[in-house]
């Protein structure tokens, strides 16, 4: 921005850089955005960058402390479990495994949520309102119980997770954005597009989709904080990501014999958990807020 | 209202008829032999064969299958487990009561706790204190809750040694089972040691609690706060501020009577994600309840177990819920003239 205005300019912002000019003001909601995108950038290069493979075991340094403790080696920044793998690059490949596979799955369920819940919010009548009850009960059963018990069908394993984690996610996408279809159809331009000859299908890309984008963003990270969440707890519970797996939770309840004799192996995975969803509530946070600060101009 | 209830108990009916049928169709879908899956024999002898195939209808199609299901489920018969061998209906019913006593004490703390925070914060919104109100909720909603759990062990139990960290109650004290519910039990019961079992319990009880109240409390916490503002913002409560009414006797008298209304249906609400992180917290500090019950049955691959458990948790979440909405719009006369379209 520059210092002086020489020139009177009338500045106008169109909604999405007015969102970030309002969005960057809060200080939280931007520290929540740098951890989101560094764990996002993590996830893509672990690979790459993880000293170790996860898998790897160092018969030579079994239950190494982290690299500043007195006994701890440089090698391995942040210790090694009791099979000697390096604990940094576990975490890295969790970040993979629990952030990464949690944010597919999100994407995912909101694409089929999109779907579904513009079907239903074009629906009228009896449909409609079976739907909608439907549905409300469906979103008051916490995903987590859903994920169980699809888990518990489907057997364990992390594949089975993200199955479940997709489908327990799906009715609070398909509430959001059948709601807000519905919403939107009451306004005028959209009367309007409609009285203009629009389809259906072209009032819902190209008038209702643009104005409900921000608000099913705002969802997703909503669902995002509940995924990681369900990943991890499954994982932990045994049920989702299996032993020799990096995935945090599964890494977690792995470690928990180690509690006395190694915590770091059990606060590492806990930390970075923590953080995850952190994160992703505080970018929640910040987005709806922006929101409502922008509508009040 | 009359209406409404209709439709919440079609609703209901509907909804029970999904769970059954699920249910039902495990028994084909998971791996083995429908029979035993249902029945729970596993080495079925010839002369039993005969008796089971009579009693579960197994030549007959699926839906007269189905229909004996669900007479069997009327009957208390949700056959027996692989693992124990015993009837899976006994079984659920003596634990339940574990899991839903840990959810209600939990519930309480985070309505206690919850609501006056909530307030407190609305009450000075944006200054020092709903601030530092908002960092905890926002720290308590991401903490995952395993990985709390087991921070609280080891401060409280390891480190300080105040609560012990596993287990209901001490191996010591021998309670008669009659309610289920452990607290009750105790005070009805006649022991001699009824003080000291008591004490025993509530110690078990802290940490648990303490843990499975977190959730909650911080839903609470920023629900109350947001429909503090909501209200506050209103004109009736700046009427009343004008009549000279003090901030504090506007915020009891105007506004908490209509901030508390949306509240009480969350409480409602809250108790189903209750049930689901008491599943965490039942495995993690080995309390002996349903949820811990279920997940050992999953690793165990007991159908029966498993079938009964998830009959019993997905039906006790859904009455509850609908239970929930009905006493709501009973007490709040605004949301009954709403069109429920």
């Amino acid at each position: 921005m520059p210092k002086f205005d020489i020139y009177f300019e009338d500045r106008n912002y169109s909604p999405i850089q007015r969102l970030w000019l309002l969005f960057k003001e809060r200080h939280p909601a931007r520290i929540g955005l740098w951890l989101f995108l560094s764990l996002l950038v993590l996830a893509v290069l672990a690979p790459l960058i993880s000293p170790y493979s996860p898998y790897f075991h160092n018969q030579e340094a079994l239950l190494l402390p982290p690299a500043w403790s007195v006994d701890g080696n440089v090698d391995y920044m942040l210790g090694t479990d009791d099979l000697g793998r390096d604990t940094l690059s576990r975490l890295m490949n969790g970040a993979r495994l629990t952030f990464g596979l949690s944010i597919l799955s999100v994407l995912i369920a909101m694409a089929f949520g999109l779907f579904i819940g513009a079907l239903a919010g074009f629906s009228k009548g009896v449909k409609s309102s079976f739907l909608n009850h439907l549905l409300d009960l469906a979103l008051s059963i916490p995903s987590l119980l859903i994920a169980i018990i699809i888990v518990a069908i489907l057997g364990p394993g992390l594949a089975n997770t993200v199955w479940a984690i997709i489908l327990a996610t799906l009715p609070l996408f398909v509430h959001s954005i059948s709601n807000s279809v519905r919403e939107e159809l009451q306004k005028d331009y959209a009367i309007a597009y409609r009285l203009d000859g629009a389809s259906m299908y072209q009032v819902l890309v190209h008038a209702i989709l643009p104005n409900i984008f921000e608000s099913i963003v705002i969802v997703a990270t909503m669902a995002l904080s509940n995924a990681i969440l369900d990943i991890a707890a499954l994982g932990f519970l045994r049920l989702g990501a299996q032993a020799p797996s990096s995935e945090w939770g599964a890494m977690l309840a792995e470690s928990l014999d180690l509690l006395y004799i190694a915590p770091w192996t059990v606060a590492l995975p806990g930390i970075l958990i923590f953080i995850s969803v952190l994160a992703t509530n505080l970018v929640g946070d910040g987005l709806s807020s922006a929101m409502k600060r922008r509508l009040e101009g | 209202m009359a209406n409404y209830i209709v439709r919440r108990l079609g609703l209901l009916i509907f909804v029970m008829f999904c769970i059954t049928l699920l249910t039902f169709s495990l028994s084909f879908l998971f791996p083995g032999d429908p029979l035993i899956n249902l029945s729970g024999y596993q080495d079925i002898t010839v002369t039993q064969l005969a008796v089971l195939e009579e009693k579960y209808l197994i030549d007959s199609n699926y839906i007269s299958q189905y229909f004996s299901f669900l007479g069997r489920i009327i009957d208390g018969d949700l056959g027996i487990s692989f693992n124990s061998q015993g009837p899976v209906f006994e079984q659920v019913a003596r634990i339940f009561p574990a899991t839903v006593e840990l959810a209600i004490y939990a519930l309480s703390v985070a309505v206690l706790v919850g609501i006056p925070l909530g307030v407190i914060s609305a009450y000075y919104h944006r200054r020092w204190a709903d601030t530092l109100i908002l960092t905890v909720t926002l720290i308590g909603n991401s903490i995952p809750i395993f990985w709390w759990a087991l921070l609280s062990i080891l401060l409280f139990s390891l480190q300080i040694g105040w609560f012990p960290s596993s287990g209901r109650l001490s191996l010591v004290y021998e309670v008669p089972h009659i309610s289920g519910f452990l607290l009750v039990d105790i005070l009805r019961s006649d022991i001699s040691y009824k003080y000291e079992a008591l004490i025993d319990a509530v110690k078990h009880l802290a940490l648990p609690t303490l843990v499975l109240s977190t959730y909650p409390t911080t839903v609470l916490i920023r629900y109350t706060r947001t429909s503090m503002l909501h209200v506050l913002e209103t004109s009736y409560i700046k009427t009343a501020r004008a009549k000279g009414l003090s901030p504090f006797q506007v915020l009891l008298h105007h506004g908490l009577r209509n901030a508390l209304l949306p509240v009480v249906r969350l409480i409602g609400l809250q108790f189903s994600a209750l049930i689901t992180l008491a599943m965490i917290t039942e495995v993690i500090f080995s309390w002996p309840g349903v949820g811990r019950w279920l997940i050992d049955s999953i690793y165990q691959r007991d159908y029966p177990a498993i079938q009964g458990g998830l009959l019993a948790v997905a039906t006790f979440v859904i009455v509850v819920t609908i239970m929930s909405d009905i006493l709501y719009k009973w007490f709040n006369p605004v949301s009954r003239t709403q069109v429920d379209a």
